[in-house]
């Protein structure tokens, strides 16, 4: 796991997913990888799910946040409308920063 | 007919379980649950009437805990605020202990946006107010479509949500577990919490159904 | 009851999405049927609860579910519920030194063996380490 990351991200930025493969446990769904979306809410910190499950302690906590993302970007062929989206909590080490925010936090 | 009260401990079992004997041969995942049960209860780790304990636990969990929280949201404003902001606390309010374990967040359905939940990867559940979840909500078919068809579902489910209303999947990936907070529907002005209760079905709860009338 | 096998779309290895990370695929239609668990069953769940908690922490719910996350597409898909998490739990317990493989052996044969004698059937299937 990388720790050098330590970036924070607030409500209303845009983060793109890693897109890079698992090793062991994972909590990062595979058909979010790669996708853009919006931090909706910063969810708290919590130990390292990817090393408690090899009974490590898994700390330092990371920083869980909650990412909003359109199903239309997520999806080639989303049958819904433009106004569907999908809402995820993503650990901090699986984000990257973009250069975008969003206004209002939306 | 299949009967272990032997090992029962006196504790009578008043919830039905499935008769395994209806299934045919006993299976040998069940002859190794009761190999690990009984030598981890000869070592020590457990007991047999801790393990009786905490099944009667599951078994007296229903989404009826759920209904009732709904319905005290409906009714009173200010504590639907307070569930919103901050669940725990509210829940603790009504005396509802949520543990350790998880975090329960409720997002709320209204007239512009549909919840729905799911949990792609394994199959995170709100137990401690829903119950045990529906053996449909763990199957690979759910994981798998609702996050990318969630209004096919949603109309399999005999919930559809029109167009103009967005239709919000929640993938529990974390130690949050995620309630929805059905719309209350029209025809209910002045209805007791208990009789609002009663129309709060869990799939309403998990986003799959309306509330009905 | 068991998920029906998919003959389709081998997932291991594909691309890197792990067995149980199903999100997006279009794994068939959805049977609402409910049935009550078996008595089994919800000591299974019993168990795993207890085992995790303060007094033991003999496993968590993450080493339990990198251990079912383990299995092959086969396994993964041809099990239950409760059966994936039974065979988790025996699999940590050996893994944590609390049991031996020999001893869950010896008594599942002890148990194979009360019960025939006592007229019940019992399936001949294994169960993979």
């Amino acid at each position: 796991m990388d720790t050098s990351h330590a970036r924070s991200f607030m409500p209303g930025d845009v983060v793109r997913v890693a897109g890079r493969a698992s090793l062991g446990h994972c909590r990062t769904p595979w058909y979010l990888r790669g996708k853009t979306g919006v931090v909706a809410a910063i969810q708290g910190t919590f130990r390292n799910p990817e090393m408690l499950a090899y009974h490590k302690p898994g700390l330092p906590a990371v920083v869980l946040y909650k990412v909003r993302f359109k199903q239309s970007e997520l999806w080639e062929r989303y049958a819904g409308p433009a106004c569907d989206q999908l809402e995820v909590d993503i650990f901090e080490h699986w984000l990257e920063p973009t250069k975008g925010r969003m206004a209002n936090g939306e | 007919m299949h009967n272990d009260h032997h090992d029962h401990d006196g504790h009578d079992h008043e919830h039905p379980h499935r008769k395994d004997h209806d299934a045919g041969p006993m299976s040998a995942y069940e002859v190794l649950e009761e190999a690990v049960r009984s030598l981890l209860i000869e070592k020590g780790v457990l007991t047999a009437q801790e393990i009786a304990a905490q099944v009667d636990v599951m078994d007296s969990r229903s989404p009826a805990l759920g209904g009732r929280v709904v319905a005290r949201a409906w009714t009173d404003p200010a504590f639907k605020k307070r569930l919103l902001a901050d669940t725990r606390a509210a829940l603790a309010e009504v005396g509802i202990d949520i543990g350790t374990l998880a975090e329960f967040r409720v997002v709320e359905n209204t007239a512009k946006v549909h919840n729905v939940i799911v949990c792609t990867l394994c199959s995170c559940y709100p137990k401690m107010l829903l119950g045990v979840p529906p053996a449909w909500y763990k199957s690979l078919a759910y994981r798998s479509r609702t996050v990318v068809d969630p209004r096919g579902v949603l109309v399999e489910f005999g919930a559809d949500v029109p167009d103009g209303v967005e239709v919000r999947v929640h993938d529990s990936t974390a130690d949050l577990r995620y309630i929805v907070l059905p719309m209350r529907p029209k025809g209910t002005r002045g209805w007791s919490e208990e009789k609002l209760a009663a129309i709060v079905t869990r799939d309403c709860m998990i986003g799959t159904a309306l509330p009905r009338v | 009851m068991p998920e029906p096998k998919r003959k389709t779309l081998k997932r291991k290895g594909a691309g890197g999405r792990a067995v149980h990370d199903v999100g997006g695929l279009a794994l068939g239609s959805i049977d609402r049927e409910e049935h009550d668990l078996a008595l089994w069953e919800k000591r299974t769940d019993a168990m795993l609860i207890l085992l995790r908690d303060n007094k033991r922490r003999v496993l968590s719910v993450d080493s339990h579910r990198r251990t079912i996350e383990d299995y092959g597409q086969q396994a993964y898909d041809s099990t239950t519920y409760y059966e994936k998490w039974i065979r988790a739990i025996r699999n940590l317990l050996v893994e944590q030194n609390v049991l031996t493989r020999g001893e869950i052996e010896a008594r599942m044969a002890e148990i194979r063996a009360r019960h025939e004698t006592g007229g019940r059937k019992i399936s001949r299937g294994k169960i993979p380490w």
